[in-house]
């Protein structure tokens, strides 16, 4: 009967995540994946003997509390922050469930077991993974949340020996859970593991650049999965492991397709970033004398003219929270029959789809959002293509095969539109610490500014115009 | 239940996993990972068991603190996904 119970959850996560191949079914999705959890939580009340209600009551009210909150209030350009934080507390969830079964265990004596669960190899082996995994999780976690929410410093921090630290860390965590499947009622051990783990959860994340931070938070979802199934290997619990192994699975996905989009293994990402690369020299004897520089009014003016038009957003757009005139513009654009597409790298912005959430908050229809491969044949076609605080993934130096940092990384191919505006800044590198010679194009101008106040200057200028 | 059938259930289900969410699209990755980040919560479960049937103190504080995280990252991540999700529109949907 309990066994049912967890096959229907684990069959409604399954059709939920299947809702999600498809804007139109999506809400339906997430909805029948919570109606999912909701069966799991009252089969396992039902089955268990609960022998501390008030206790359950009051740990659901408050996590029910909390999570509405911040999921009520957080704006939307927050969502980054959010998402990284969400990740944490499944794995931190993982380390303390492990450790409280691993107390009722060994602790009562042999009466006492959590369920059926007895400390046999698998469940200590379980133990030690969700403890391992849950506290790399959550700590590494934390410091995404604090980069993103610009507590931590975006850079990457690279110190003198940073390998063998974390290789160091990384053996004395593995002895430690070696530790606890030999000697389990030495509960210190455990403890010890979740110390080290989430020691080694710091030194793995801290050293990652901004940039690389979509290809983080999808590793640490994974991370979240593989520690709930892990927790299910402890508790012999099924629909645990199958939700856990979907999570997991989604995660790698996801960060195999964030490394794919930068051209980079993961290991290249976890141990040898981009950001370690030397700079390169400022790339004057690139741009020198051949960047020519706009206003507003004149791009309003090229607008005015064209018949297609192709935002591509990045980064500087979320920073700058320039999307309200972009949709203002985009409407304006279209009043006049313009076309307007979207084209989205699948790693601009500090999580993978960023940009696409920011421009659907803006009641841009979900339509206008391309991906890289449906866009770039039409750059061909399009009269004027506009970059909004995006470098990297437009940069042409992609193509080439030089020993560029970025070189084999599948861009945006702006350059073959018959205008490119650039709208940034100054003719600062991006991540990748490059110069990009689409600056210095001869179909490119550059519109130098903060990226909200030359977007609401474009959109006056084009009703003026 | 014996460490085989386990560790197949595990198996398949990250078979599973792949097989459907390969099929999402790029659009929808932050929900994607908002919503199955939800469904991570489902160590839910697990914190039920120890904080709703744990005899020894620990246990139940263990059990407790785990539960709090676990609701959080439940109702928050399904709550969060909501918002997003209704947020994709497309403009016939949408009266213009």
């Amino acid at each position: 009967m309990v066994e049912l119970g967890y096959l229907l959850a684990a069959i409604l996560f399954i059709v939920g995540l299947k809702g999600l191949t498809h804007p139109r079914s999506a809400v339906r999705g997430n909805l029948i994946g919570s109606m999912g959890m909701l069966v799991a939580v009252v089969t396992v009340l039902l089955a268990q003997e609960i022998l501390n209600p008030g206790l359950i009551v009051a740990g659901v009210a408050l996590g029910s509390a909390i999570g509405a909150v911040l999921a009520l209030t957080i704006k939307m350009t927050a969502m980054p922050q959010l998402v990284g934080l969400y990740n944490g507390f499944g794995g931190i969830a993982s380390v303390l469930v492990a450790g409280a079964v691993l107390y009722q265990v060994l602790g009562i004596g042999a009466a006492a077991a959590v369920g059926t669960t007895t400390a046999d190899l698998q469940m200590l082996v379980a133990t030690s993974a969700s403890g391992l995994i849950g506290a790399v999780t959550f700590f590494g976690s934390l410091v995404a949340f604090g980069k993103l929410q610009g507590i931590v410093t975006e850079k990457p921090v690279r110190y003198r020996g940073e390998q063998i630290v974390k290789v160091l860390v990384t053996l004395v965590s593995l002895a430690l859970a070696v530790m606890v499947v030999r000697t389990p009622d030495q509960i210190e051990y455990y403890w010890a593991l979740a110390g080290v783990a989430s020691l080694l959860g710091i030194l793995l994340v801290i050293p990652i650049g901004g940039a690389d931070m979509p290809i983080v938070v999808a590793l640490l979802n994974s991370y979240s999965g593989l520690a709930a199934a892990a927790t299910g290997f402890v508790l012999t619990n099924t629909v645990l492991i199958i939700a856990g192994s979907l999570v997991g699975a989604s995660g790698i996905i996801l960060t195999n397709i964030m490394c794919k989009a930068m051209n980079r293994s993961l290991a290249n990402v976890l141990f040898g970033g981009v950001g370690a690369v030397q700079e390169s020299a400022g790339g004057d004897d690139i741009y020198e004398g051949r960047v020519k520089s706009t206003s507003a009014e004149e791009v309003a003016m090229i607008l005015k003219s064209a018949r297609s038009v192709v935002i591509v957003p990045g980064y500087g757009m979320a920073v700058a929270r320039a999307q309200t005139p972009v949709r203002i513009l985009t409407e304006a654009l279209e009043a006049d029959d313009v076309t307007v597409n979207f084209g989205i790298h699948p790693v601009a912005g500090r999580m993978p789809g960023h940009m696409n959430v920011l421009l659907a908050e803006e009641n841009i229809s979900y339509d206008k959002l391309r991906e890289m491969d449906q866009i770039n044949p039409e750059f061909a076609n399009t009269d004027v293509a506009i970059v909004l605080g995006a470098n990297d993934v437009v940069n042409p130096v992609a193509r080439e095969s030089s020993g560029s940092p970025i070189s084999g990384m599948p861009i945006l191919d702006v350059d073959k539109a018959r205008t490119v505006v650039v709208i940034k800044r100054s003719l600062s590198p991006g991540f990748a610490g490059i110069p990009n010679p689409l600056f210095a194009a001869d179909n490119t101008l550059m519109l130098f500014g903060d990226g909200k106040k030359v977007m609401d200057d474009l959109v006056s200028a084009y009703r003026d115009a | 239940m014996d460490i085989v059938t386990i560790l197949t259930i595990f198996v398949l289900a990250i078979f599973v996993g792949f097989e459907v969410i390969t099929k999402v699209p790029p659009i929808l990755h932050t929900p994607l990972m908002s919503g199955s980040n939800a469904i991570s919560g489902i160590t839910i479960v697990g914190a039920l068991i120890a904080a709703g049937t744990g005899q020894g103190a620990m246990t139940r504080y263990l059990g407790f603190a785990a539960l709090v995280f676990a609701t959080i990252n439940v109702v928050g991540g399904f709550l969060v996904t909501h918002r997003m999700l209704s947020k994709f529109r497309k403009r016939e949907d949408t009266n213009g």
